[in-house]
């Protein structure tokens, strides 16, 4: 290593001083201070990411790695504190640092009237830091470190106006569901060490490389370790069946929705599975499972988007939508097309909870769409950010979504572990994306403003609703209560300070997919595809090779080799077709949600029970309860609280007292104060030694 | 000759007839005269013991004679302590006496009055 060291240390460090310096001393600090202080950290750390990232560009030894201390070391196996910087890691350093720092920047105007600033830029700072742990680590385990931190931090800001019951359950929800997701990270890593003694990225991935595992260790073991692991990464990035915890996330402040649970976070598991990829490629099975998860979420998510009216809760199902598809990547083997589209998510979901987080703003607090309306002219730069972020997700060509989209959309038909049913699944999931953005995007910016009031054709069926959807939709109008003065009469852009990010997230939104541009188009390669190449370059093994134990490095690319003309043509078929049902989704909420308003009442009467299904998001939370939750605290309060904490181990301490207790009310008589007591005592003491003395015969 | 045992006999009924005195008397006066008779009764079997030394001389596990006048000795001590003591609790008993009009023990089991 002949580089100069870059101290990859600082990144996440210089955040981790931000959150020590307001944690303990922001109480007292004004509130300038304090975002000054959280903002100056933050940029510091994009500022040596930058750098770093900068050194190694021109081609420097890479992945590049640094050892900074020992962290345990155990026999033969040990774990550093050391750091990792390739091309997958700076990808993700870049997004953290660059989107967290312009979401701070939006926080400072947005907490501005929230009690507790100081807090909240404490928590934001201390999960910048975790998050950067996690992606900048050399091993599992330091990554497992930044895994659990983040979650801790994001069930902080879950949790933040704890005032409120729905807030601090929320919290403790996404906590638990990430809980049992960490649980099969964790047997995964027990399995690599078993069988690789380690667990840093490169020992690991080298050894498979190698093939220096031994014989036994085959197809089964990989497959395994990939579902374990892929487990964890469905509670971290909200995959079914774990995906619940996300829209109640979003009782947390609309900043913390942005960074948390759109951009960064619940990304990590999508970067976790990127960066196993050579234990996946060895794992077809598992890899199947991940691609199976992926589009599951992806289309069951987008259909009960359609349905939700808060405006954040639109935004969530959309992310577990979108996560689903950089997971059904990662499914097909084309890591380097989820990473892609997890940066430009990054980028136009942000935007879009900030953009919402504006909205709200502007109204006062209120989160129900159907009490929105006709904010275009009121807020046009708003509007005009959020329309970018829409056209992005929604997949029009040339904002960024479209490129990743089509990338992913394209390498689930092509690849080998692709087929056109992954592809067909995905192609409609992008056609109710495309509607459910266009429906939000129509219901918030154009018609009447209507604060107070509640279209008709969908009040009928909320009434119709049990209590607690029409519940949600009350309460989420959460913390902007200080807003209230502000009144729904006077609807107003946001201040500066929260447009600026905005917009350079909408220009990121637009252009940030221009680095992968396919080769079909500007006939030049990928570049993003390209720059990501050394680190995916052990692709999957063919199925004739994944049905026999791998001896060596035989495994072949499947970076969907340069297509030749004719694949051209299908190339503009497939990116066509996507963009199709993107139309085919505008035209949809421009039908419904525009030109006859009073249709989507109608259609919701006609299909009643399939509206109600998914209006309830299909019971999942309900039946989760009732199949978990309920029999677990059932257990938990008859069997373990009441048997074994009040019975057994209560009865064990308590009953100790109380023996105590009695033994010395007995004995007690015997301290009487009586002196002639005391002596009859010492004299029967004394017989009592004579008689012990002639009974065992002492002396003889 | 009369045999060890009758005098260790002896002494423990005397001995039992001072604790039981001791215990089941309120008179302070009559507890003193049984307090007299436990040490009384001690002597006898020190001085029993030392009789019975004389006539069967013993050695001790390190070899040396048993000096069968200790047992006297003690005798003569244990007299010179009980006289004392005689003079000394029956000065307090005269004293409490004095202040309290009673030899009950139970009425004077407090230091104040």
């Amino acid at each position: 290593m002949n580089q100069p060291s870059l101290n990859l240390w600082v990144i996440p460090l210089l955040p981790l001083i931000g959150a020590a310096i307001n944690g303990l001393f922001g109480r007292r600090f004004k509130n300038a201070v304090v975002s000054t202080v959280a903002l100056l950290f933050t940029a510091a750390s994009l500022v040596w990411a930058v750098h770093a990232v900068w050194t190694l560009w021109p081609g420097g030894d890479r992945p590049y790695i640094e050892t900074v201390a020992t962290w345990i070391t155990a026999g033969s196996f040990s774990a550093p504190f050391g750091f990792y910087l390739d091309q997958l890691s700076m990808i993700m350093v870049l997004v953290v640092t660059g989107v967290g720092f312009l979401i701070h920047v939006y926080s400072v105007g947005y907490m501005a009237h929230e009690g507790g600033f100081y807090r909240f830029f404490t928590y934001l700072n201390l999960f910048m830091f975790f998050m950067l742990t996690l992606v900048l680590a050399n091993n599992y385990l330091l990554m497992f470190v930044g895994w659990e931190g983040v979650g801790l931090a994001s069930y902080l800001l879950i949790g933040f106006f704890f005032q409120k019951d729905s807030a601090a359950n929320a919290g403790k929800k996404a906590f638990i569901v990430n809980r049992i997701g960490d649980f099969g990270f964790l047997i995964g890593m027990f399995l690599i060490i078993q069988h690789f003694g380690t667990l840093n990225y490169a020992d690991v991935f080298g050894k498979i490389a190698s093939g220096h595992y031994t014989p036994e260790l085959g197809w089964g073991l990989f497959t395994a370790i990939g579902l374990c692991l892929l487990f964890g990464a469905t509670g971290k990035s909200a995959q079914v069946p774990l995906y619940v915890w996300l829209p109640d996330a979003m009782e947390g402040p609309t900043p913390v929705s942005a960074l948390i649970h759109a951009a960064t976070m619940v990304t990590a598991g999508i970067y976790m599975i990127a960066r196993s990829h050579a234990i996946f490629n060895l794992a077809p099975h598992a890899l199947e499972i991940v691609a199976i998860i992926g589009c599951l979420t992806a289309i069951f998510a987008a259909t009960m988007g359609i349905t939700q009216t808060d405006i954040k809760r639109v935004l969530a199902y959309s992310t577990i939508s979108q996560l689903g598809y950089m997971v059904l990547a990662c499914g097909v083997a084309a890591y380097a097309a989820g990473i892609f589209h997890l940066m430009t998510h990054a980028f136009f979901k942000a935007l879009l909870f900030l953009g919402a987080g504006s909205v709200i703003h502007a109204v006062g607090g209120e989160q129900d769409m159907r009490r929105m309306g006709g904010l275009r002219k009121k807020i046009p730069i708003t509007f005009w950010v959020m329309t970018a972020a829409t056209f992005a997700i929604a997949g029009f060509p040339p904002f960024s979504g479209f490129f990743s989209k089509d990338e992913i959309l394209g390498a689930a038909f092509h690849n080998h572990f692709g087929g056109p049913v992954l592809w067909v699944i995905g192609v409609i999931t992008a056609g109710l994306t495309s509607f459910y953005m266009f429906r939000l995007w129509f219901m918030t910016f154009f018609g009447e403003y209507k604060p107070g009031a509640i279209d008709e054709g969908e009040e009928a069926h909320a009434a119709s609703a049990p209590a607690h959807v029409a519940h949600t939709a009350a309460s989420h109008s959460h913390g902007h209560a200080d807003d209230e003065a502000h009144g729904h009469g006077h609807v107003h852009e946001s201040p500066w300070i929260m447009l600026a990010p905005l917009v350079i997230l909408a220009v990121l939104s637009v252009v940030g997919g221009w680095v992968g541009i396919p080769q079909f188009m500007s006939g030049g390669q990928n570049h993003f595809e390209h720059f990501l190449a050394p680190v995916m370059e052990s692709g999957p093994p063919t199925s004739t090779q994944a049905a026999v134990p791998v001896t060596g490095n035989d495994t072949i690319s499947t970076h969907a080799g340069p297509p030749s003309e004719e694949n051209a043509g299908q190339e503009w078929l497939l990116a066509g077709t996507s963009v199709a049902a993107a139309v085919i989704g505008l035209f949809f909420a421009w039908l419904l949600y525009f030109k006859r308003r009073d249709l989507p009442g109608l259609i919701a009467a006609k299909i009643h029970g399939i509206y109600l299904l998914v209006l309830h998001k299909y019971y999942i939370d309900e039946g989760y309860g009732a199949i978990f939750v309920k029999p677990l605290l059932a257990l938990s309060t008859v069997v373990f609280w009441h048997g074994v904490d009040q019975g057994i181990i209560d009865g064990l301490v308590n009953g100790a007292g109380s023996t105590s207790k009695g033994i010395g009310n007995e004995l007690r008589r015997m301290q009487s104060g009586n002196i002639r007591s005391y002596a009859a005592w010492v004299a029967v003491g004394g017989a009592a030694v004579v008689a012990i003395m002639i009974w065992l015969g002492v002396g003889k | 000759m009369v045999p060890l045992s009758w005098y260790l006999i002896l002494s423990a009924i005397l001995f039992s007839l001072g604790v039981f005195g001791f215990l089941l008397k309120r008179n302070i006066i009559t507890i003193f005269m049984s307090i007299e008779l436990m040490l009384n009764a001690v002597n006898l079997s020190f001085v029993a013991f030392a009789n019975y030394w004389n006539t069967h001389p013993a050695k001790l596990a390190s070899g040396a004679n048993v000096v069968p006048l200790s047992g006297h000795v003690f005798v003569f001590f244990v007299m010179v302590v009980a006289a004392a003591e005689a003079a000394v609790g029956l000065a307090i008993i005269i004293s409490v006496f004095r202040t309290r009009e009673t030899l009950n023990v139970d009425q004077v089991n407090l230091l104040k009055l």
